[in-house]
């Protein structure tokens, strides 16, 4: 009993911060395994916050701002995919060029929110079973974007694993001149894969200012979309793997904030480190082992695909 | 029908004329920005590309903020022509900064700048090259994507620095403000002219823009850089060796970072504070692909960037807009760099396909 007290609350938080990274990381996945390498995330999270954010304040509908964000996350992928697929440029300075430009976008979007609240996501209680201690309010009295993160890995896992458009979608981010010899449409589904991954993104961020912490503030994902690009290296591109990164990662960031609660006497920004140090830890363990990562990434990731007539 | 049609090789011309292209529609979707936001496009942009440099002091102004920009523009377009993706600069400005900080802090009374000046420079070097040096191991020990570690490291580099200075380094009679003391006399960098803000951290950037573009032309190791961007398996058939590579564009950029960190705290800020940049480190991966990788070109460049923060701030006072504006500035002028680049691989070609002969144009 007492050891619920503090393990339930503890527990729920993890999954609050884990959730926004699962979303931008399951996103990026998809988009990785059709061969593109987006580093925008960061910009389409914060795009995804903040649409979010001004479509709940302006409707009050919390289902309407979710559709906000993902269409808003989707068009910024949109404009990468354009511009790296149909027009060619370099992925990497695409994507940081995204994420520049989201930035700035969404902090002149957000200018005139600043400084206000809103009613979080409503938790969605299923009778009987929330009332269920520890294993009720954990598993049954989530919002609806928790729900959704699982049902997209869970979704994404069994699209890669188990469907004939996941094994082409594979197929593509390995040997795209093997996929367009067989006939397939190379750069139709690397837009599709690139702009679901912005949709995701997009949720992820709006995860942050509809539920985390229902406001806007400038750069408020704080370097999640970065987080999760390392997510899906260390997941070694599969989707179990990555789930157990999203919430390993979630549960650090929430350890600051219960760690000064318990009175450990270290600096607030020391504490703050934590994700960014773990971060760097998880990479270098995992790239350590090259041909790891080279059977697992997908073969033709950042390359530029261009149809042999 | 619209086609592209491969060139048959680069078309010197239109790599530098993209440049030009993008930032003509750059300031095209400027007037579309400033009708969305409900201003007169035509003032807003004179506001914001004109008004700031139409004095002398404005045009000092603009130097000053140009000073980082193509400090760290040149180190980084001479990693990026070698694929080494070094994208913390800031964090390693602020490394430098908190490097030679720390010397202006402790030597607070010192009286002998041509003691602490070149101990600063040399302190804020070693700061930015130290932090650029951990992506460079990674990446070279451990294989580990230097774009996600150098990243990282710049969130933990302004933690890092504002622990500093809301704890150890905080001024004691700052009435408890995140500030450090400010800098001595001895600490600050010559100003170049009276009444601006122009400082010799301006003749770092001319000095580094010149050696750059010497080494590029000239030495070993700037050919080994060209060659490893435009050819790698080349390079790699005639033995360069990566790791060198990579190890050098790290510390160069990461070192003239720490020097661009260090000019800033010992020039127009003269203390520590919790934020010494405004993303200059960031600002100037748009410098390097604008500069198209040059140093000349990085020059040229971070003039044109500068005028987008000091615009940002002008618009800011005159019509209340948020200094985000400029943030959006710079990512669409990015956007329609890297869209206009195609031009020079491929040429747009109208009408039904013809067979491809190898003219030139």
């Amino acid at each position: 009993m007492s050891g619920a007290d503090w393990i339930v609350p503890i527990l729920l938080t993890v999954i609050t911060a884990s959730t926004p990274l699962l979303f931008a990381a399951t996103g990026e996945l998809i988009a990785e395994k059709a061969g593109v390498l987006n580093l925008g995330v960061e910009g389409m999270m914060l795009i995804g916050a903040i649409f979010g954010f001004a479509t709940a304040s302006a409707t009050d509908s919390g289902l309407l701002a979710i559709v906000a964000a993902a269409l808003a996350g989707g068009v910024m992928a949109l404009i990468f995919a354009f511009l790296t697929l149909t027009m060619m440029a370099n992925q990497v300075a695409t994507g940081l060029a995204l994420t520049i430009f989201g930035v700035g976008f969404s902090a002149l979007l957000g200018d005139d929110f600043v400084g206000y609240a809103l009613e979080p996501l409503p938790q969605l209680e299923i009778p009987g079973l929330t009332a269920i201690p520890v294993i009720g309010p954990i598993f049954f009295g989530q919002d609806i974007l928790v729900y959704l993160s699982f049902v997209a890995i869970g979704g994404v896992a069994w699209f890669l694993a188990k469907t004939r458009p996941g094994l082409i979608l594979k197929a593509v981010g390995e040997s795209h001149d093997s996929a367009h010899a067989l006939g397939y449409s190379v750069i139709r589904i690397r837009y599709l894969a690139v702009i679901f991954g912005g949709a995701m993104a997009g949720l992820g961020g709006a995860y942050l200012s509809l539920s985390y912490t229902p406001m806007w503030a400038e750069n408020m994902t704080a370097g999640r979309g970065w987080i999760a690009l390392a997510l899906v290296v260390f997941a070694t591109w599969r989707p179990g793997r990555l789930l157990l990164g999203a919430y390993m990662f979630g549960a650090i960031t929430i350890l600051q904030l219960h760690a000064q609660g318990a009175g450990f006497e270290v600096p607030s920004q020391v504490m703050s480190m934590l994700p960014y140090l773990a971060t760097i830890l998880v990479l270098v363990l995992i790239s350590r082992d090259r041909t790891k990562i080279r059977l697992n990434a997908p073969a033709c990731i950042g390359k530029v695909f261009r149809p042999a007539r | 029908m619209v086609r592209l049609e491969r060139r048959p090789q680069h078309s010197q011309l239109m790599v530098y004329l993209s440049p030009v292209i993008a930032v003509v529609l750059t300031l095209v979707s400027g007037l579309f920005i400033f009708a969305a936001l409900g201003e007169d496009p035509l003032v807003s942009l004179y506001t914001f590309f004109v008004l700031p440099i139409s004095d002398l002091y404005g045009l000092t102004e603009l130097l000053v903020k140009a000073t980082p920009l193509v400090l760290i523009g040149v180190g980084l377009a001479l990693g990026f022509r070698a694929n080494v993706w070094n994208i913390g600069a800031e964090g390693q400005l602020t490394l430098g900064a908190i490097f030679a900080g720390g010397l202006a802090i402790y030597f607070h009374e010192s009286e002998s700048p041509l003691l602490l000046l070149p101990a600063m420079v040399i302190a804020g070097v070693i700061g930015g090259m130290a932090w650029a040096a951990i992506p460079a191991f990674f990446k070279t020990r451990f294989n580990a994507n230097e774009i996600l570690t150098s990243l990282m490291l710049t969130y933990i580099a302004i933690l890092f620095l504002s622990y500093l200075v809301h704890g150890p380094w905080r001024d004691p009679e700052g009435y408890n403000f995140p500030e450090s003391r400010l800098f001595p006399d001895a600490a600050l960098l010559p100003l170049l002219t009276e009444d601006s803000r122009l400082h010799l951290g301006f003749v770092f950037a001319l000095l580094v823009v010149a050696g750059g573009w010497l080494m590029l032309a000239k030495a070993l190791i700037g050919f080994q850089l060209r060659v490893v961007g435009l050819a790698p398996q080349a390079a790699r058939y005639v033995g360069f060796k990566q790791n060198r590579l990579i190890w050098f564009s790290l510390l160069l950029g990461g070192g003239l970072a720490g020097l661009a960190g260090m000019a800033e705290v010992s020039g127009p800020i003269g203390q520590l504070l919790p934020s010494v940049s405004p993303g200059y480190g960031f600002t100037a991966i748009i410098v390097a692909f604008l500069g198209r990788l040059h140093p000349l070109g990085v020059l040229f460049a971070g003039l044109i960037m500068a005028l987008t923060y000091i615009g940002g701030e002008t618009a800011q006072i005159e019509l209340g807009l948020p200094a985000a504006v400029t943030g959006l500035f710079q990512g669409i002028l990015l956007f329609f760099l890297l869209g206009s680049d195609l031009l020079s691989t491929y040429r747009v070609r109208f009408g039904a396909a013809v067979t491809a002969k190898g003219g030139t144009s």
